[in-house]
């Protein structure tokens, strides 16, 4: 116990330099959390959230049932069934997706020789029940019909790095 | 029955109508600040902590603490069936109407008190030293450990920093020469008074800290060692009752704080031409700068350990206190400045 000491914890000096700090805090550091249903953060082109199945620009399914996708997954969350279409194309059946499985590592799209199934980048698609998280082909379709401008965008903004 | 109606007619009839009324809108007053104590502590928090704080509820989250109370109102009240249900229920209650009951001598503004009585102070401590009751009654109640060591914590911090608080109030009446709260404010201060009583207004703001139970003395919640102390066993209304009498508290020990130190409806520094503004709006804004002091010291400092909290009341604070009481009385008596 100095002579130091006594006259600093009686003056409560760093007490008092604590209390300045959050006050500068307060009124001079910006915020760094973002108001998040009303102003969202940047995302990475690379970013890997709902998966999507694409078509090309007249429509045509991308994907060609090659089950490279259901190969790879870790997870074995995809399931694949495939026939002859009458035009001679091989075509899916049946092409599912369990949310409840995927890890969103993003093998799938990687290994994709087309670009058909791809991980876009919505992430806002909780659901209430567990079923609602099985995804068929009819509703990746749908994913890919809605969010084909940005996942196009993103691919194109990636490609110089692959 | 009609003469017992024309009975109210009679001026006694009409002053009890009138503190009726009065007492009515202390008591919304005070219930009104105390749910936006809530949302400013939060938004002042998450300032410090660069965060953005409640913002979904109406605009910038000004309904949040709306939104808080009717969540509380309509939840379950869970008694524990260990629990002596009657206790248990009575002291959230006993602590909420003790935090109000204080409200009656508090003078807003010149002439306005409900209670203008002779002995305030005393009656203020009187009060305030009760409300370790209801905490002490919480936690015996609740029959759980952690219930029960956060009110025997809160006890025997509440009693040591009453005691320092007891002599910091000697200093004051030393200065004012009276017990009555309108004439503590009235009463003449010169400068080298108040330099002389700035040490213990530092050391009454850190009780009030104590004696309320607020960070960084809020060991009787301690939510990290025995999660949540007295409160731990209560839900839905009882809880927000204990949550109300704690923050109603804090306004009143800021209340009484600006009462005895900061000059209550007064302007700051004797400023004359401030006067054309209101006196209440001069006793809110002094009590809102002690309530954020309040939060701005729960953002800042980590919490007391036991020991280092004892030592403080008893080791540091009561000598202190009891030299300047020493020490003040023998100025004034030097300088033949006692108040008559």
């Amino acid at each position: 116990m100095t002579f130091d000491h006594v006259l600093r914890s009686f003056l409560l000096t760093e007490i008092v330099k604590g209390f300045l700090l959050t006050l500068k805090y307060m009124f001079f550091v910006p915020r760094v959390t973002i108001n998040y249903p009303n102003e969202k953060g940047y995302i990475s082109p690379r970013f890997r959230g709902e998966h999507a199945l694409r078509r090309y620009p007249n429509g045509e399914e991308r994907c060609i049932a090659c089950k490279m996708c259901e190969a790879i997954c870790p997870a074995m969350a995809i399931t694949i069934e495939a026939e002859q279409m009458d035009d001679g194309s091989r075509r899916t059946t049946r092409y599912d997706i369990d949310l409840t499985k995927c890890i969103y590592c993003g093998l799938c799209q990687e290994a994709c020789p087309v670009d058909a199934i791809v991980e876009g980048p919505n992430f806002e698609y909780a659901t209430e029940t567990r079923e609602e998280l099985l995804y068929n082909k009819a509703k990746l379709l749908e994913n890919g019909d809605r969010w084909e401008a940005q996942i196009a965008a993103n691919l194109v903004a990636d490609a110089p790095y692959r | 029955m009609i003469e017992s109606l024309l009975s109210l007619w009679d001026p006694y009839g009409i002053w009890t109508a009138w503190t009726l009324l009065y007492i009515a809108l202390i008591v919304a007053g005070v219930l009104f600040f105390v749910a936006y104590l809530t949302y400013a502590e939060r938004k002042v928090m998450s300032a410090m902590q660069r965060r953005q704080g409640p913002m979904l509820v109406g605009p910038f989250g000004l309904l949040q603490p709306i939104a808080d109370g009717i969540k509380l109102f309509s939840k379950e009240t869970i008694i524990p069936s260990q629990a002596n249900g009657v206790v248990f229920l009575l002291a959230p209650m006993m602590l909420f109407a003790l935090s109000l009951v204080a409200w009656a001598v508090i003078p807003f503004d010149k002439g306005w008190v409900l209670a203008n009585i002779n002995v305030g102070v005393l009656y203020l401590f009187a009060i305030s030293s009760m409300t370790i009751y209801g905490i002490i009654m919480a936690g015996w109640a609740s029959n759980s450990r952690y219930a029960f060591l956060g009110g025997l914590r809160a006890a025997s911090q509440m009693v040591s920093y009453e005691v320092s608080m007891g002599l910091v109030i000697v200093c004051i009446l030393l200065c004012t020469g009276s017990l009555n709260l309108q004439e503590i404010v009235l009463a003449p201060r010169p400068v080298w008074m108040q330099i002389l009583l700035f040490p213990m207004f530092i050391v009454f703001l850190i009780s009030i800290l104590a004696e309320t139970n607020r960070a960084p003395f809020d060991l009787p919640e301690g939510e990290s060692e025995i999660t949540g102390g007295f409160m731990v066993e209560y839900t839905a209304m009882a809880y927000a009752l204990f949550f109300l009498g704690e923050y109603s508290a804090m306004i009143l020990m800021s209340a009484i704080t600006t009462t005895l130190f900061l000059g209550g409806w007064l302007p700051p520094f004797g400023i004359e031409f401030l006067e054309f503004i209101p006196g209440i709006i001069w006793f809110a804004f002094k009590t809102a700068l002690i309530l954020f002091f309040f939060i701005w010291a729960r953002v800042t400092l980590p919490r007391f350990r036991y020991d280092q909290l004892m030592r403080l009341g008893w080791k540091v604070f009561l000598p202190l206190t009891l030299f300047w009481v020493v020490m003040l009385s023998s100025v004034l008596l030097l300088t033949d400045s006692l108040p008559s």
